[in-house]
């Protein structure tokens, strides 16, 4: 076995090892909660990817998931750890109600109000995480503490927003933005129930691997990941690319934003803020900041998330359990990079000696 | 409406009261906060930790019918998140912010699984202390009932300032946190100490979400905190890593978190969920205009945040 294939193979099996591990834990849990755990693990397979219909709600999960997860995953490759997905989100579905009600009374064709409400909401969620990669460039505020803030910030303009200025006074349990007309939502792929917003994921992941991995500004920014000092001497624009990586990873998650608004809500409201953006975070984490680990990841993830409900109809669980479950997850997954180059199996034997070991001379 | 005889000096009156009820949580957090940041590791998961010590206070203080059990059962709680922590967080290659983060989905996931039953039920609450004896005034009176924590909280704040300067225990962990090689060469074990910095840091936390469900508001949700474990760390940076400073900035951010309530009980309430935002704005701001790029912050434990070898 080559070094190349055992460095590979190490880079499999520790992940699948750390989500075994995990689902060990979760069923111990189970079991002290008074559930089945081979029941549990059985109704999560079922309820993610058991039949056609439950695998569809799995990718209808999944996609906000993989944009939101490009958000942590696009500024990690260049040191920083952003949890701001969740107000980016936000936003984004905001500003893409916004958009699409404006230019939907301007009378515009389908197609151009979609574009419009995707570009809102990527431009909002941008800047939002923008904001933080520059206070991060020029005031040096910790960019984890920072973009939590920011998360807390932007529901509290949501709920003001959908409290006031944007409010459809016909929304009254449940305070909502006008509704985007139905005409100008975002449609199903044909033959399903799953939304385009899948293939924005899918398409996002994608762009995102090769940018990093395939062109030159990918290529600093990883340099500048690295070693900050040495990108700097090496002429780097540092501060550039800081903004320049904030800004798409925002525009992902603030993308995210606009297809829970275009393609399942239809309005802004309090469901925005349904923990896709940590989601996201957990996503990245697992796939190792890789974005197309990150699509398969988030589709996993998806489905946990799917099954939460049966989980509550035929194991009396509460909808946390999911938390709890994800909670597991994300330790065991961070214990396991503590394993890379320790454990024996996958250690590269050492070259081979020219004269025979000594072990073989042993005296009797 | 309780303001009304007051009028608009109902205002000022319900921020000091709230400052004195809203900062107790912060309190306790931002001390533990401190003495985890003085051993050289960031524990951002004390949002975890406090939603767990209000859950398991509510619950016990339910089913025991003691409060004070309540208060000891959520220090025990924040203890256990903080064994996870400190260990999974020492071991190499492992990002102390990165555990904090699933810290806190493991930590407020396990506080709303086991805290499901306890949400209807009413519990009982800790007792108060009145400091208004002399006034004849409702809304004064209420104003002025503080929590028996919020005066443990105080003193605590000063014998931390103690032990970091004049304790020998203290001195260890100074000196962990600020250069853990000239530590080590000492004989001191850095996992030891910063372990126990890191437990004791999390059951003052754990202690902090009691006083969120046993005092203020005094009940048990899957809302009732409101970002105070992440704010705590904000609040440390700011406090320059000093226990009695950490008491100042926690009286000025439970300031923050009343202006909004305040201003909606005089019925200006068009902002309302903006002026809810207001301590998260407070804590960037600070954040912008004490951080520099230039220099690092005096008072900084030396090791804080760097990758252990």
């Amino acid at each position: 076995m080559s070094d190349r294939w055992r460095s590979l193979l190490e880079k499999i099996c520790i992940p699948i090892g750390a989500l075994v591990a995990a689902l060990v834990l979760f069923g111990l849990f189970c079991a002290l909660a008074g559930a089945n755990p081979f029941g549990v693990y059985y109704s999560i397979y079922r309820a993610a990817f058991g039949s056609w219909s439950s695998f569809q709600n799995t990718l209808i999960q999944a996609s906000p998931l993989m944009l939101s997860a490009l958000c942590t995953a696009l500024p990690a490759r260049l040191g920083l750890v952003i949890i701001g997905n969740e107000g980016a989100l936000v936003l984004g579905g905001l500003a893409a109600v916004a958009g699409g009600l404006t230019l939907g009374g301007w009378g515009l064709p389908t197609p151009g109000v979609q574009l419009g409400m995707a570009l809102a909401g990527m431009l909002a969620g941008g800047i939002w995480i923008a904001i933080v990669g520059a206070l991060r460039h020029y005031r040096a505020v910790n960019e984890t503490i920072s973009s939590l803030l920011m998360n807390y910030i932007a529901i509290a303009l949501l709920n003001h927003m959908v409290n006031g200025p944007m409010k459809d006074p016909s929304s009254l349990n449940k305070p909502s933005t006008y509704p985007i007309p139905e005409m100008h939502m975002l449609g199903n792929l044909p033959g399903s129930r799953v939304h385009y917003g899948l293939v924005l994921g899918l398409v996002a992941c994608g762009l995102a691997y090769f940018l990093i991995q395939r062109t030159t500004f990918g290529f600093a920014a990883r340099t500048a990941g690295g070693n900050i000092r040495a990108a700097r001497v090496a002429g780097l624009p540092v501060g550039k690319l800081t903004l320049a990586i904030c800004f798409l990873g925002g525009a992902c998650a603030g993308l995210a934003g606009m297809v829970e608004v275009a393609a399942v809500h239809g309005r802004a409201n309090e469901s925005l803020n349904a923990n896709y953006g940590y989601g996201g975070v957990l996503v990245a984490f697992i796939a190792r900041h890789n974005p197309i680990a990150a699509s398969l990841v988030a589709l996993l993830l998806g489905g946990i998330l799917a099954s939460g409900g049966i989980l509550q109809r035929s194991h009396g669980l509460p909808d946390a359990t999911v938390m709890v479950f994800q909670g597991l997850v994300f330790l065991s997954v961070l214990y396991s990079d503590s394993l890379y180059g320790r454990l024996p199996i996958f250690k590269a034997r050492p070259a081979r000696p020219a004269s025979p070991p000594m072990a073989t001379a042993t005296p009797v | 409406m309780a303001t009304e005889a007051l009028g608009l000096w109902g205002v000022p009156l319900a921020i000091i009261a709230g400052t004195l009820r809203g900062s107790v949580p912060f309190l306790f957090v931002s001390l533990g906060e401190c003495l985890t940041e003085k051993s050289g590791k960031i524990n951002l998961g004390l949002e975890g930790t406090l939603l767990m010590g209000a859950m398991s206070a509510y619950a016990v203080s339910y089913l025991t019918g003691s409060p004070w059990l309540g208060v000891i059962t959520a220090g025990i709680a924040g203890m256990f998140l903080g064994l996870i922590h400190g260990w999974l967080s020492q071991q190499p290659r492992v990002n102390d912010v990165a555990v904090g983060i699933a810290m806190i989905i493991f930590g407020s996931g396990l506080a709303f699984f086991l805290g499901k039953p306890f949400i209807q039920p009413s519990a009982p609450q800790l007792p108060t202390l009145s400091l208004a004896g002399w006034t004849q005034i409702p809304q004064l009176e209420s104003a002025l009932s503080i929590s028996p924590l919020f005066i443990l909280g105080v003193a605590i704040a000063p014998l931390m300032q103690w032990f970091f300067r004049s304790s020998r225990w203290g001195l260890l962990v100074r000196a962990v946190g600020d250069s853990p090689d000239a530590a080590k060469a000492m004989g001191i074990s850095i996992f030891k100490v910063r372990m126990a910095s890191i437990v004791a840091g999390s059951f003052l936390a754990g202690i902090g979400g009691a006083s969120l469900s046993l005092f203020y508001p005094g009940s048990w949700s899957e809302r009732i905190s409101s970002g105070q474990g992440l704010m705590a760390v904000a609040l440390v940076i700011f406090a320059r890593w000093n226990p009695v400073q950490c008491l100042y900035a926690s009286l000025l951010f439970g300031g923050a978190q009343a202006i909004g309530p305040a201003m909606q009980s005089v019925g200006i309430d068009a902002y309302y969920y903006l002026f809810n935002a207001s301590p998260y704005i407070l804590t960037l701001l600070i954040m912008v205009i004490t951080c520099s790029p230039k220099r690092t912050l005096t008072g900084a434990p030396g090791s804080l945040g760097q990758a252990q070898e």
